[in-house]
């Protein structure tokens, strides 16, 4: 699916990612944590493209293309999707409407067929169940006077929409309560199958107990510095970050 | 994002940004031409030229008299080069007498022209239901539907033959609510003017369609000065639409019009615009100036609404306004004013309260782009017997890049302290992080900006026909194209 090889990248010229190695195949689910400022939202801009994060060094191809090349759009019509830590408000463009454009540009660049307004409809009210969504909200403007939750639950019924082929969620689970958390967490599962996968980055291990990872791995001062299954994120619970960051930093030598 | 990919960008912006107006041709009818410059003699030989009657050619004379004695107005916060009168010319219509039963007679060539508009007088007519007083240049070339008005009792057609077929209700109308001493353009409209649409609404009847005129400038050197007289008796309502597009030129053109409006007790009257001339290139060379005078007046219970879409003019001039004299009476002003590169808008209303209970709003939307100016500046002015008026008003800017200006002049004036008048105003800039959100779900820059902008428009194209809103939408991007880098 994606591989990331010796990833470098500024911000304001200040170096966040010093060298990420990652390789995330189809029907696997990835878990990235780590303390505060270790550049996992970094990660996820920079892969989906943000021209505020400056690649410096290294390749990242995705399903055989080399991702940096391609414009952000280009890479969502490819099949990568980014849920936003804060998703934007946009007055005056109703949910379903933006949904429907941001669909039929992908279908056709597929060169599939573009969904009509009622057979979207339908498409996004199935959708809209899953996720317990008030239906009034997808005629209102994106995420306009949503409240934290609405606007997370938003992004995990873009996704549901799309149909990404990598899913990368951006702390999707800060700011929701665990009734929330729950269902945002039904959308991901619903999400999953072995055609795509999945690369979550959050704070905290809680996440993990309602979507369980296949891979864990620590992120510390823009480097990768553990790897492990969900045993991983349960032993960080435990143990905090401390003992991992102690451990590596003189072989990371940074 | 490397440097490869910042440069593919950047190449897209530049080609976007070298995009040049699109419906700038200019189509090959023969013309019929007047000598250039203006005098009493220019006045009588229009005003023969249209076989008017004596108290027509009077009452042109009498305002060129006033307009001698004015001189332009300076306060709008445009810049623009002086305009010599006397080089323009100030008549000009197509040589062949167009007068046919069908478009089939119609100059292929001028029919041609409409099609590249895209707006093909044969589809307006079976799909649209809407009746087009075409003007084409000066003269009136394609009048439709007139039959299915004229069962009706509407009469819609051109103003040159109004005066001919209807002198009681012109003499009545005719400069009643802009008369010729208003000001300075008006005053040269009053003299000069070429030709534009008339209609009449019986009383209580609703006019079953859209009245609308697509009006275009075609002449080298011939400024346009269309005149509009609409008038709605009591108890009637129309909804009348004003759309234009203008072929490339490189010398500025003067574009003067005047519209006025009566909505007499009970009627109502929407007139809607979408404003397209010629804006000029992107250093700011040619394109049109429009300096427009259009009021309306409402007696007891009657409502006008205008709303307008703005995209083009090198420099627009312009206030649609309602005079609130009857009780309970209420005036609306929906307004897009877009500007890029190097246009000046300096435009918005004057809401008159003078009758009790009135109540108007006026929603503003403006949106600079390149090196642009663009103003809101309107008048909401409360008389003293006007007890509780009501007024709303709301301007947004949105500015796009940080070379442009928006600029906000709310005048209010209120004699009576019934009166409640609300104003809110927000500048807004269309935000990196919203490109990219729409970016990352597959959706193009370009793209993205219009959606914005749409957004952010959309309380007044909500106001406009259907099939105007369209092109409206349409408007907004071709005018953007590449505003955003």
């Amino acid at each position: 699916m994606i591989k990331i090889r010796n990833l470098h990248a500024n911000v304001e010229g200040k170096e966040i990612l010093r060298g990420i190695n990652l390789d995330v195949n189809a029907g696997e689910v990835h878990a990235i944590m780590g303390p505060n400022g270790s550049g996992k939202s970094t990660l996820a801009n920079v892969l989906a493209g943000h021209e505020a994060y400056e690649v410096t060094e290294g390749e990242v191809i995705f399903e055989g293309k080399n991702l940096l090349d391609l414009a952000p759009e280009d890479r969502a019509r490819e099949g990568l999707f980014l849920a936003f830590q804060y998703p934007i408000e946009i007055p005056g463009i109703s949910n379903t409407s933006f949904l429907q454009t941001a669909l039929n540009e992908i279908r056709k660049y597929k060169g599939l067929p573009e969904y009509s307004a009622k057979e979207f409809l339908d498409l996004i009210k199935a959708k809209a169940v899953v996720l317990n969504m008030n239906p009034s909200l997808l005629s209102r403007p994106v995420n306009q006077g949503f409240s934290g939750g609405e606007k997370k639950r938003n992004e995990i019924l873009q996704m549901l929409i799309l149909n990404p082929k990598l899913a990368v969620l951006d702390e999707t689970d800060s700011g929701l309560d665990i009734d929330a958390l729950k269902i945002v967490s039904k959308g991901v599962n619903v999400f999953r199958s072995n055609k795509n996968a999945v690369i979550l980055v959050t704070h905290y291990q809680r996440l993990l107990d309602y979507i369980v990872p296949d891979f864990v791995h620590v992120l510390y001062r823009g480097k990768i510095v553990k790897s492990g299954t969900k045993d991983l994120a349960l032993e960080l619970e435990e143990k905090g970050y401390e003992w991992l960051t102690k451990a590596e930093l003189p072989v990371e030598n940074v | 994002m490397n440097e490869e990919q910042k440069s593919d960008d950047m190449k897209v912006v530049e080609d976007l940004t070298n995009s040049e107006y699109k419906w700038g041709f200019v189509s090959d009818i023969e013309e019929e031409e007047f000598p250039i410059g203006l005098n009493e003699d220019v006045i009588r030989k229009i005003s023969a030229k249209k076989k008017e009657p004596e108290w027509m050619t009077e009452w042109r004379l009498k305002a060129y008299k006033h307009w001698l004695t004015l001189t332009e107005p300076k306060w709008p916060k445009v810049k623009y080069p002086e305009v010599n009168f006397q080089d323009i010319r100030y008549f000009a219509a197509p040589k062949k007498k167009p007068e046919y039963e069908s478009l089939d007679e119609v100059d292929p060539e001028l029919v041609a022209t409409f099609e590249k508009l895209g707006i093909p007088i044969e589809e307006q007519k079976t799909l649209a239901g809407v009746a087009v007083d075409a003007v084409f240049d000066s003269v009136s070339v394609a009048t439709t539907f007139r039959e299915t008005l004229s069962e009706k009792g509407i009469i819609f057609c051109p103003i040159s033959e109004a005066i001919q077929n209807h002198p009681d209700l012109v003499k009545k109308y005719l400069g009643s609510i802009v008369p010729y001493t208003d000001n300075f353009y008006a005053s040269l409209n009053a003299a000069v003017f070429s030709d534009g649409s008339f209609a009449y609404i019986p009383k209580g009847v609703r006019c079953p369609m859209e009245l609308s005129t697509y009006f275009r400038i075609n002449a080298m050197n011939s400024g346009q000065f269309e005149r509009t007289l609409i008038i709605a008796d009591e108890g009637s309502y129309v909804s009348y639409l004003e759309g234009c597009t203008a072929p490339m030129r490189d010398e500025n053109q003067l574009h003067a019009a005047v519209v006025e409006l009566i909505a007499l007790d009970n009627a109502g009257i929407k007139y809607s615009t979408v404003q397209n001339w010629y804006p000029g290139n992107k250093e700011g060379k040619g394109g049109i100036y429009n300096f427009v005078t259009k009021r309306g007046l409402c007696k007891t219970n009657a409502k006008i609404s205008w709303t307008q879409v703005e995209t083009g003019s090198a420099v627009t001039w312009k206030y649609p306004s309602c005079i609130l004299q009857g009780d309970n009476s209420v005036g609306e002003f929906y307004s897009v004013a877009v500007t890029n590169n190097y246009q000046q808008a300096d435009t918005g209303t004057k809401m008159i309260h003078l009758g009790k209970n009135t109540r108007s709003t006026i929603i503003s939307k403006g949106i600079s782009a390149g090196r642009s100016d663009n103003s809101y500046r309107g008048l909401v002015k409360v008389g003293k017997n006007a007890d509780n008026a009501r007024n709303f008003s709301q301007c947004d800017s949105m500015l796009m890049g940080n070379k442009c200006g928006a600029h906000t002049f709310p005048y209010i004036e209120v004699n009576n302290n019934t009166a409640i008048v609300e104003h809110e105003a927000t500048t807004s800039k269309i935000s990196d992080d919203q490109i990219f959100y729409l970016n990352q779900r597959g959706i193009s820059t370009e793209d993205a900006v219009n959606m914005i902008v749409n957004g952010f428009c959309k309380e007044v194209f909500k106001k406009l026909p259907m099939e105007f809103a369209v092109e409206a939408q349409k408007l907004l991007a071709i005018s953007l194209e590449g505003s955003v880098g």
